[in-house]
């Protein structure tokens, strides 16, 4: 399962996606390696979720091809992808409102991770613990505030045993004590050496973490590298800090 | 119950516990029904089971799965055709009700590649186009005589007594088995599966449940519990007209009890098969009165409670006595204490 540090975990090269007449991504190469912490910036409808949701086959490429671990993945759906260990998180968090924390946390565990009953009640223990939702364990999703809420999206997805976890946003709408709160939990997941994809607007939080980030813009890469160098790229100025978003 | 070094999941209650003797109880008392109960009891606890069945099956596709369906009469009517067309052939009939709800089932699973591809109000609608599709497709057998119909005249060869007993008892076991295999799947990872697909598939498969798949379990359970309700109910009325039997009102009963006893809840579906029981009885002889309170009733639900009976009961007292889901207490959690007890449905 696991890989040595530094070896290629997730690659996609090529991507296009067209919707229609809408062209989202045009050409993107994009990849992480096992243990390695990637930070995704760029102006809104620059891509970079519809870029995460082929990646994670909850979109297919019009062109270009998904491996994981070497292997092509592009034809295989979400599901199967999670079972081989890549989960994302939902910019807006998508709880199973009626079931409660625990059970939704379970059902990623279960399935996902593919467990055994009582090995899935420890792996979704696991995760509540770590991301600091006991005191609701019991509570139902749908009760639940903003933050909970991103709370399990993460702990969710941490239930599944991830090898590469994927990120939307998962600081937008928090306050910056919340915020920090979660990178302190994401800190910890790549100290156990998870592979992290993260998009993030808040780009002092995502400094915390990413050593490498990406920039995109108009569907394509525009920057890759060291985040230092990229925030210092000229382009990257222009197009994201510079162009009045975020 | 099952522990982990930091949790202890309850499943059963001491109140689930007694409710289940109790039920254990109550379904020997059943099965010895026709030895001790009056004729007219009889048939109406075979009806009550065959609304039970309906109702317990429709609650697992719509209240646990989401797939809102106002076609499953065709499932009803297809079951009732052909423990009609086996009996003919020459199957014994009462054999021929269960194999008729077997061949419904089977026919269903080529019949889910099409429809679970459809979403929401297309499902739902699609579902009833089907139908009405199979309506058509059983007016073509002539043993039907068209809207004529037939009956299952099979039946004939038993002495009243035996005949009424008899369905009795293939409603008990039917009901008594669906009611088993529905709870088991829903308290296992497929109950799980489904619980997460109708809150949100897109979510569901993103951790990794085979949506399909879990859809398609739940699909063809619905549609061999409709199928075994329709045949039973033909061998309780004995004439089959294809219109009564392909009719919308069937899944507007199902809807009925789902939404007045609790909608995804388990306790709810059995709670509203009696109470639909009761009014039908105290009622049914209003006519169209007695639709109109049933409409009406249904409207105030849905309105005031709309988690149903038990729903209603579940959120101020978090009693289960048929818990399919999960209860947690954290034993030592990574520096925490233990979880205060927090009740469902707190706002």
């Amino acid at each position: 399962m696991t890989l040595a540090a530094g070896g290629m975990l997730l690659e996609a090269t090529g991507i296009h996606k067209r919707f229609n007449a809408l062209v989202v991504l045009d050409g993107v190469d994009f990849s992480v390696r096992a243990n390695e912490a990637v930070g995704v910036v760029g102006p809104n409808g620059a891509g970079k979720t519809t870029l995460l949701s082929v990646l994670v086959g909850a979109h297919a490429p019009t062109a270009g091809t998904v491996r994981l671990r070497g292997q092509d993945v592009t034809a295989l759906p979400t599901a199967e992808r999670c079972r081989r260990g890549i989960v994302r998180t939902h910019q807006i968090p998508r709880p199973f409102s009626g079931m409660t924390v625990f059970e939704n946390v379970y059902a990623a565990a279960r399935h996902g991770g593919a467990l055994g009953r009582d090995a899935a009640y420890a792996r979704a223990a696991e995760s509540i613990a770590t991301t600091g939702m006991v005191g609701v364990a019991n509570r139902r999703a749908e009760t639940l505030g903003l933050i909970d809420r991103k709370r399990l999206e993460l702990a969710r997805a941490l239930a599944t045993g991830p090898t590469a976890l994927l990120l939307d946003e998962i600081g937008g709408g928090l306050t910056d004590a919340e915020a920090s709160e979660l990178v302190d939990v994401i800190l910890e997941l790549k100290r156990r050496g998870l592979a992290i994809v993260w998009i993030e607007h808040i780009v002092h939080i995502l400094l915390r973490v990413a050593e490498r980030l990406v920039c995109m813009d108009a569907g394509r890469v525009i920057a890759d590298g060291a985040p230092d160098k990229v925030m210092a790229d000229p382009t990257v100025i222009e197009a994201y800090l510079g162009g009045g978003a975020g | 119950m099952s522990a982990s070094p930091a949790v202890v999941v309850e499943r059963w209650t001491r109140e689930s516990r007694i409710a289940l003797a109790v039920a254990a109880v109550a379904a020997i008392l059943l099965a010895l029904g026709p030895l001790w109960l009056s004729a007219n009891l009889v048939d109406r606890l075979t009806t009550l089971f065959i609304y039970v069945i309906l109702a317990v099956t429709w609650n697992a596709l719509v209240g646990y799965c989401g797939l809102v369906s106002i076609g499953q009469q065709a499932f009803f009517g297809l079951g009732a055709y052909f423990a009609v067309r086996l009996a003919d052939s020459g199957v014994s009939v009462y054999p021929s009700l269960f194999l008729a709800a077997i061949i419904v089932g089977a026919l269903s699973l080529p019949l889910s590649a099409l429809m679970l591809r459809l979403r929401g109000g297309e499902f739902a609608i699609g579902m009833w186009v089907v139908s009405e599709l199979a309506h058509l497709l059983v007016n073509l057998d002539t043993l039907i005589n068209g809207e004529t119909g037939t009956s299952l005249i099979a039946l004939n060869a038993y002495p009243i007594d035996a005949r009424r007993a008899l369905t009795y008892w293939c409603a008990f076991v039917a009901m008594g088995g669906l009611l088993t295999v529905v709870f088991f799947l829903l308290r296992g990872p497929t109950g799980s599966a489904i619980q997460a697909i109708r809150d949100n598939e897109q979510a569901a498969e993103s951790i990794g449940v085979r949506v399909t798949r879990a859809k398609r379990t739940i699909f063809v359970l619905a549609a061999f519990g409709g199928g075994l309700a329709g045949a039973l109910w033909v061998a309780t009325a004995v004439t089959f007209q294809p219109k009564t039997y392909f009719s919308p009102q069937w899944t507007a009963y199902m809807i009925f009890m789902a939404l007045v006893g609790g909608l995804g809840t388990f306790e709810g579906a059995i709670l509203g098969a009696v109470v639909f029981f009761a009014i039908e009885a105290w009622f049914g002889g209003a006519g169209v009165w007695y639709l109109v309170g049933l409409g009406a009733a249904a409207l105030v639900f849905a309105l005031a409670l709309p988690r149903g009976l038990w729903g209603w009961v579940e959120d101020k007292t978090a009693l289960r006595l048929l818990p399919v889901g999960y209860r947690v207490r954290f034993l030592r959690a990574h520096g925490a204490t233990e979880a205060p007890p927090s009740e469902t449905g707190a706002a």
